[in-house]
């Protein structure tokens, strides 16, 4: 098998894949955030102000779910037909919600009326959240796995993913996003609604920290393969270590209103989280806990050396791109938001 | 129904809706860069004003546009996972190339094109303007390449048997530039960029009519003539190169495009015409021997017509592709009669003095709307049975995990969702059309009000860092 620097090609891929969608979670993650904290606010500029806060962003950030997905398709085309297959129903949903998220943002601003805004701010807010939650609802199940035959299909029904644990992943990603999206909100803001948003930080920094608590003893207690690897290799404590620092480095700057070492904190605690995962699950993708012979794996899923090769250059040459610009947007439409005629 | 037709519903359904908004981008976006273009060069207010307008209605159709392209990205995973695993080495590279090369350069810099007004320089927000374009072209490229390989696949070898069949890339540029990928992306573009200036000029020729707007509307109607007197002639050329391709590489589409059914007869060329299936006639009104002369030079030389094609290797919708040709190439070539007889006008200067021609123009609109949407329905609609070309059946190609019953909850509601989105951008896009290119009026958007509101907090430069420092203490 074709190497490059030591590492195979497809763990290469994997650890693109993973750094994307990494990518994605610190990005959208804060999007999503903001929207399901949407419905706290009560005064038309706030409400507006805080959607202009993600206004000229969110829809770069979302572009990291298309890079994923692609990439995805591209490097593990059997994970990729697999895991959206079995996910039918879930990724339905998900779809129509990111739907819905992307015309209430485009659509609220257009119409003076009260009704209007209102029908557009819930809808706003539910899918955001939604959006937050099913993150954290599939990844909960593919940590856990699915059923899956001989040939990689997903035998089982919907009714296998209502689990707790896909469950409490979901509300620990939603209380995650949220305290990630306010920490953003508070960097954008000023006066009342500053003020009132540095109370929201503490308050999602208490859910996420219950949800995280509750989520890792379960983890701890129930699923062993989850944590195998840390037990077998002492050195990788490192990470949980660090995962507990960031969180309570992230109230320790909040004390100190230092919001953008905060932000970055819960950027470390999301990557962190999603390092374990990949961590834990390597070098299989999807698990299948009855017959784990028949698991997908980053070999026996993955495209062919040379279609790795291809897309790992392409991957060296599009991501600093696309960092590049995405630098340049934040870094122009950087400080507190100024409501003008361009705004939403 | 079953999983296999009601997938294809959906499929067709969701594609189809998507389609009405990319060109629109495409179009626009080139436009735009016209209009801005001349604000830099000239310097003049209006050109401003009339890039600002669009822009408002660009990103009312972007937004549309990416929220149903991301379901499109997902959907061949959901429903069609075996042709998934089958194409994944090939197509997949096609679309994470678009992903990270043309998706995230539009929307990243569509950022700017939308709020950074105020916050760059004119320059820099033209360059903005440009690289959305250049963004959503490059979409247009490796979507087009995806799907063209479905149509003509090169540069592969085929791994595995039956089931675990799959297809793998020996040669990446032999898969994007296979046979009908550059006729096909100009064809695609050309298209694009004759829905987006149909839309100016329609909206332009309102305008007039209406007596507003005017000196507005009549140079941004010019503008966008422009564009669509040269990309209406480009569509003829690039439409004649891509049907060479399909006579070339897929005999059997090109037969059910023309209604062609007996291989020893030479070929007539239809201006329209009707299918019967049954009785394997073509009527209509024809040049004979016309394909014959296209395909080879010959009035007289047979042409391989569909009877040569075992019955499940050829489309089944004769009369449905048939028409959808026919229908696209009318209306192409009454684009060109249109945009060509207005230049005359423009050039005799008397473009604006025919009331009824203002008004083909508010209709004409829908016409390359209809034409994109019909040719695609040419393309892969006549590509069937087969999802790849000659490789894998669309029969073969759907999840064996989805039941018909998943697939009917989620194209109920996909229908439901798109009907609801289709009325929101008629009524948005009918409300920023009356509202108009000025916004004086408009107190909910206008800075004074905001000034009122009290939003203008602080008369400060932006701060060069984003975190807050030294503003608490007054805030609690």
């Amino acid at each position: 098998m074709e190497t490059f620097a030591g590492i195979d090609f497809p763990t290469w891929w994997f650890l693109v894949i993973g750094a994307v969608f990494t990518g994605y979670a610190i990005l959208d993650g804060f999007d999503l955030g903001a929207g399901a904290l949407h419905l706290f606010f009560n005064k038309e500029t706030s409400r507006r102000t805080a959607l202009n806060a993600i206004g000229p962003v969110w829809d770069g950030n979302e572009v990291w779910l298309v890079i994923g997905g692609g990439a995805l398709f591209a490097g593990f085309p059997e994970v990729y037909a697999s895991l959206l297959s079995a996910f039918y129903m879930p990724f339905m949903i998900f779809l129509v919600a990111l739907i819905f998220r992307a015309v209430s943002i485009e659509f609220r601003s257009k119409e003076p009326m009260l009704w209007w805004r209102k029908m557009w701010d819930i809808s706003y807010c539910l899918s955001s959240g939604l959006l937050a939650f099913l993150l954290g609802f599939i990844l909960g199940n593919v940590a856990i796995g699915i059923p899956l035959d001989k040939d990689h299909i997903y035998r089982g029904d919907f009714a296998d993913f209502i689990n707790p644990y896909a469950i409490m992943v979901g509300i620990t990603s939603l209380s995650l996003f949220m305290m990630h999206g306010a920490i953003y909100l508070v960097m954008k803001t000023e006066d009342r609604l500053y003020a009132k948003l540095t109370i929201i930080v503490r308050r999602t920094t208490i859910f996420f920290v219950i949800s995280f608590v509750i989520t890792s003893f379960y983890t701890l207690l129930y699923i062993p393969h989850l944590v195998d690897q840390i037990h077998n290799s002492p050195g990788m404590f490192i990470l949980p270590v660090i995962m507990v620092l960031a969180i309570a480095n992230i109230t320790r700057q909040i004390a100190k209103r230092k919001y953008l070492l905060a932000f970055l904190s819960s950027a470390v605690v999301i990557s962190v989280a999603l390092i374990i995962v990949s961590l834990e699950l390597y070098p299989t993708i999807i698990y299948s806990p009855q017959t784990p012979a028949n698991s997908l794996t980053v070999y026996n899923s993955a495209s062919s050396s040379k279609t790795l090769g291809i897309m790992l250059t392409v991957a060296a040459i599009g991501v600093p791109l696309v960092a590049a610009y995405t630098t340049f947007v934040f870094w122009t439409f950087k400080g507190k938001v100024k409501l003008d005629e361009t705004s939403y | 129904m079953d999983v296999e037709i009601l997938s294809r519903i959906q499929f067709a359904f969701t594609i189809a809706f998507h389609y009405i908004y990319p060109p629109l981008s495409i179009g626009l976006g080139l436009v735009m860069v016209f209009m801005e273009g001349m604000y830099l060069r000239t310097g003049q207010e209006i050109y401003q004003q009339m890039t600002r307008f669009w822009v408002k209605i660009f990103a009312l159709i972007f937004g549309i546009g990416v929220a149903t392209g991301i379901v499109m990205e997902f959907e061949f995973g959901t429903n069609w996972a075996v042709y998934s695993r089958y194409v994944g080495d090939v197509f997949g590279s096609a679309l994470a190339a678009e992903g990270i090369f043309a998706f995230a350069l539009e929307s990243g810099f569509l950022g700017i094109l939308i709020f950074g007004w105020n916050r760059v320089s004119p320059r820099v927000h033209f360059f903005s303007t440009i690289m959305v374009t250049l963004g959503s072209m490059f979409s247009a490229i490796w979507i087009v390449v995806a799907n063209s390989w479905q149509q003509t696949p090169t540069g592969y070898h085929i791994v595995g048997e039956g089931m675990k069949a799959r297809a793998e890339i020996t040669d990446f540029w032999a898969m994007v530039f296979n046979p009908s990928s550059v006729e096909r992306i100009s064809h695609v573009w050309s298209g694009s960029f004759l829905a987006g200036a149909f839309l100016v000029t329609s909206v332009s020729a309102w305008y007039i009519l209406k007596g507003k707007y005017i000196e507005l509307s009549k140079a941004s109607f010019k503008i966008a003539l422009s564009v669509a007197a040269v990309t209406s002639l480009l569509q003829l050329f690039t439409g004649h190169k891509s049907a060479d391709v399909v006579a070339h590489y897929q005999p059997a589409k090109l037969a059910a495009m023309e209604g062609h059914f007996d291989s020893l007869k030479a070929a007539d060329l239809y201006l329209f015409g009707w299918v019967n299936k049954k009785e394997q006639t073509t009527t209509g009104i024809a040049i004979p021997g016309g394909l014959s002369y296209f395909v080879h030079g010959d009035i007289d030389k047979p042409i391989r017509g569909l009877n040569s094609f075992p019955e499940n290797e050829r489309p089944g919708a004769v009369n449905f592709v048939f028409q959808t040709y026919h229908l696209m190439i009318s209306i192409g070539m009454a684009l060109i009669a249109l945009s060509l007889y207005s230049v005359f006008l423009w050039w005799r200067g008397t473009l604006f003095d025919k009331r009824w021609l203002l008004w083909v123009f508010v209709w004409a609109v829908l016409l390359p709307q209809i034409a994109n949407q019909v040719g695609w329905y040419t393309a892969e609609v006549g590509r069937q049975p087969w999802v790849v070309y000659g490789l894998l059946r669309t029969s073969d190609a759907l999840s064996e995990a989805v039941t018909a019953n998943q697939v009917m909850f989620s194209l109920i509601m996909f229908t439901l969702v798109y009907m609801l989105l289709f009325a929101l951008f008629i009524y948005l896009l009918n409300k920023k059309i009356t509202h108009g290119p000025y916004d004086h009026h408009d107190d909910e958007h206008s800075p004074r009000h905001m000034e009122m509101a009290g939003s203008f907090t602080s008369e400060h430069p932006t701060e060069a860092t984003p975190a807050p420092r030294g503003k608490d203490s007054e805030s609690i």
